[in-house]
């Protein structure tokens, strides 16, 4: 067997598939896309090359930069929002009363699909009928909010249902990382006198620092390529108020029949993921040094 | 032990379910493959009418489909069905991919023109009976004198109000624009949202401001800043947004109307929450035949047409309107020939039963003397028999990234982002950079 595996050729064949696999449905769509950058298209008709002409525009295109700052605004909601996750299962995991039930109820949003999600959160926006105005009225406010329509806060009215929605996922990841942590490390600290909130902020986060800093890494990757809630809620608007990168790259594609420009707008999309993720993990990286 | 059971079965649940879910999206195409292999002929059909949305064009729809069958057992039609603005964009999709459904659904005009440029409709000339269709409907849908698509409806756009709510402060259907006003602010002061616009998708409020142009500067002042024989920045189309942002401030639309789509909209002069919709003809069935709309409700709308103005060229039998979508066939069909034969067959059982089932009004010649047709039905009917122009709906006429100009203009002028001089400045740049 050791022979086996340590033939070049056999590692080769081993690995072939998944490396297909990769290749095929990730690799060759991205250069793909890049290529189709440098076309003049609109998706129907012939291609025509206009060399870098597409990225030239992007550069200039300050749709594209606020796009992308409404995206890096999700980002940063979104992994603040991580800690009040990480709140929520350090709670749940202190073997307080009913914290089976509780874990189930924070997982549903996860089980609805995004559509469902954003139906109903159009439902509880709606400015003359919607749950949120209601309560609001009924606190006595006069002048309630138009929410979606408002494009000032449109924007930020969206990031509280992704907030929602994601909630149950990141409580699962901490609730698992949490009960990994070895229960003799805990009863010794608290043996030696060690506080609750000592034993979570000592022991029990610095052993799921890992797991912590993938988390980081999935919502900041995920808010960039973030698209459902925005595409169905507001479609971008009003007046691309709450436009994100990969909406703005569906409008121009698909709304605007300028395909070039839109694949253009996914290839700077891939760009700033890929350097936000290098910045994140050398971010996190330097931290993991410290603790060394 | 029992934790961690409950955790497993927990996420084969959300396994499960995902890919419950993810088996619904995909059924249509799944069965595809599956009945393709049969002996039947296939023709795949897309359409934008919803059982649920659309009940009244989707039943003409799925009857013409039920008995085409029967009149023809080898064929198969299978269909797939979205919404409008879904529709609008998978389609884009599917003909940028080749997949082109054999028999769809497609706008007029700018919208149209893309895919007839790119060789992706075929042209319909050997099926087409010209002496078929209501005049310059046909027309819409052709390029260089060849028919690309057979047109389905023809919509003009009146105003449809609660004569409930009116009647109960005393206020009639307005014919002048100051009327209207008054009404406006009758309603306003009254605490009643006079009208409902879902503005989100944009295209319902550039309706309101196509009528203010009209009935301001006439029917050519919109469509000649359109061809470009004239300019946008003229007088009586920054006339007619000083209007349109006056009728906002004044609280004319429903509250967060940006936001609202046109059926979230909709649902506020359905529940009589709004006096008054301005809506194209489609909408009809709710108001007359639909069995899903309580006759009590249906009883109390009534409709206008849109007022004049003091002063303006335009005449009130002047509408917004024109012919609403058509059937392609696609050029890469490989059942080319019974796509085309189903296209005519639909086509012309569209316009009989759409005027007895449905009380849609077909773009083919309506004959009224037969069944007993609702008396709204036959109003609209003579209204568009005289009608003095029909302006085709503006997004439609231009080209698609100039359309998008117009509509995040209409949405900021509505909005407030914009002003009156800035809304017609920046649609001129737009325009005039295109050409």
């Amino acid at each position: 067997m050791k022979n086996v595996m340590s033939n070049k050729f056999v590692i080769a064949l081993y690995t072939l598939p998944a490396l297909l696999l990769i290749l095929v449905l990730i690799y060759i769509p991205i250069t793909l896309s890049g290529y189709y950058g440098l076309m003049d298209w609109d998706g129907i008709g012939e291609m025509k090359f206009i060399g870098l002409e597409n990225y030239i525009t992007l550069i200039q295109d300050k749709m594209f930069w606020t796009s992308t700052w409404h995206s890096l605004l999700l980002a940063i909601f979104s992994t603040a929002s991580l800690l009040l996750y990480l709140a929520i299962s350090l709670v749940l995991a202190s073997k307080i009363k009913g914290s089976d039930l509780l874990r189930k109820i924070y997982l549903i949003p996860m089980l609805l699909s995004s559509v469902a999600i954003a139906q109903l959160w159009m439902k509880i926006f709606d400015p003359t009928n919607g749950m949120a105005n209601k309560l609001l009225e009924f606190f006595g406010v006069e002048n309630t909010p138009i929410w979606l329509a408002d494009p000032a806060i449109a924007l930020y009215a969206i990031f509280i249902p992704v907030i929602w929605q994601y909630a149950g996922f990141y409580i699962l990841i901490y609730y698992a990382a949490l009960k990994n942590v070895p229960d003799e490390v805990i009863e010794a600290a608290k043996i030696d006198g060690a506080s609750p909130l000592q034993i979570a902020f000592k022991i029990k986060l610095p052993l799921i620092s890992n797991v912590f800093k993938v988390t980081i890494m999935l919502a900041v990757v995920g808010s960039l390529k973030y698209f459902d809630l925005i595409y169905v809620m507001t479609g971008g608007g009003p007046n691309g108020a709450s436009e994100v990168m990969a909406s703005y790259m569906y409008k121009e594609a698909f709304k605007l029949n300028n395909f070039g420009y839109g694949s253009a707008i996914g290839f700077g999309l891939l760009i700033i993921c890929l350097i936000m993720t290098l910045l994140t993990s050398k971010l996190t990286k330097s931290k993991d040094d410290v603790q060394n | 032990m029992i934790k961690k059971k409950a955790f497993t079965s927990l996420m084969s649940l959300a396994i499960a379910s995902g890919l419950i879910l993810g088996g619904c999206s995909s059924k249509s195409s799944s069965d595809d493959g599956n009945k393709s292999s049969g002996d039947k002929t296939v023709v795949k059909m897309m359409h934008l009418w919803p059982e649920g949305s659309s009940n009244a064009q989707y039943t003409i729809v799925d009857d013409i489909i039920k008995a085409y069958e029967d009149e023809n057992p080898t064929v198969d039609i299978q269909t797939e069905i979205l919404g409008n603005e879904q529709y609008k964009e998978k389609i884009k999709v599917l003909s940028a991919s080749n997949e082109l459904p054999d028999v769809g659904i497609t706008w007029a005009a700018g919208y149209m023109k893309p895919f007839v440029d790119g060789n992706k409709f075929t042209p319909l000339d050997d099926i087409v009976k010209k002496d078929q269709f209501v005049a310059g409907t046909l027309d819409a849908f052709s390029v260089d004198d060849s028919a690309y698509a057979l047109p389905l409806e023809l919509n003009i756009t009146p105003v449809y109000y609660n004569k409930e709510i009116f009647e109960k402060y005393n206020l009639d259907a307005p014919k002048t624009y100051d009327e209207f006003l008054n009404v406006v602010k009758t309603l306003v002061d009254n605490g009643v949202t006079p009208v409902t616009l879902g503005n989100k998708d944009r295209w319902t409020g550039s309706m309101w401001y196509m009528y203010l142009a009209d009935r301001i500067g006439g029917p050519e002042t919109l469509n000649n800043a359109i061809n470009r024989s004239g300019s946008f920045e003229d007088p009586a189309l920054v006339k007619a947004a000083e209007e349109l942002a006056n009728l906002v401030d004044m609280g004319a639309f429903v509250k967060g109307f940006n936001g609202l789509s046109n059926d979230e909209a909709k649902g506020y002069f359905m529940n009589e929450q709004a006096a008054m919709y301005l809506m194209a003809t489609w909408e009809l069935p709710n108001y007359t035949t639909s069995p899903d709309v309580a006759q009590e409700f249906k009883d109390k709308v009534g409709y206008f047409k849109f007022p004049t103005y003091e002063g303006g060229k335009g005449d009130i039998d002047s509408y917004v309107g024109g012919p609403g979508v058509g059937l392609f066939v696609s050029e890469e069909s490989k059942v080319k020939d019974e796509a085309k034969k189903f296209v005519s067959y639909l086509v012309e059982e569209w316009g009989k039963r759409s005027v007895t089932d449905a009380g849609v009004i077909p773009a083919t010649v309506v004959d009224t003397s037969n069944g007993d047709l609702d008396q709204m039905y036959i109003d609209i009917l003579n209204d568009l028999g005289s009608a003095t122009n029909l302006t085709l709906y503006a997004d439609v006429q231009m080209s698609a990234a100039v359309a998008d100009v117009h509509l995040n203009q209409i949405q900021a002028l509505f909005g407030g982002q914009s002003t009156p001089e800035e809304f017609t400045k920046t649609q001129e740049e737009a325009l005039a950079a295109e050409k």
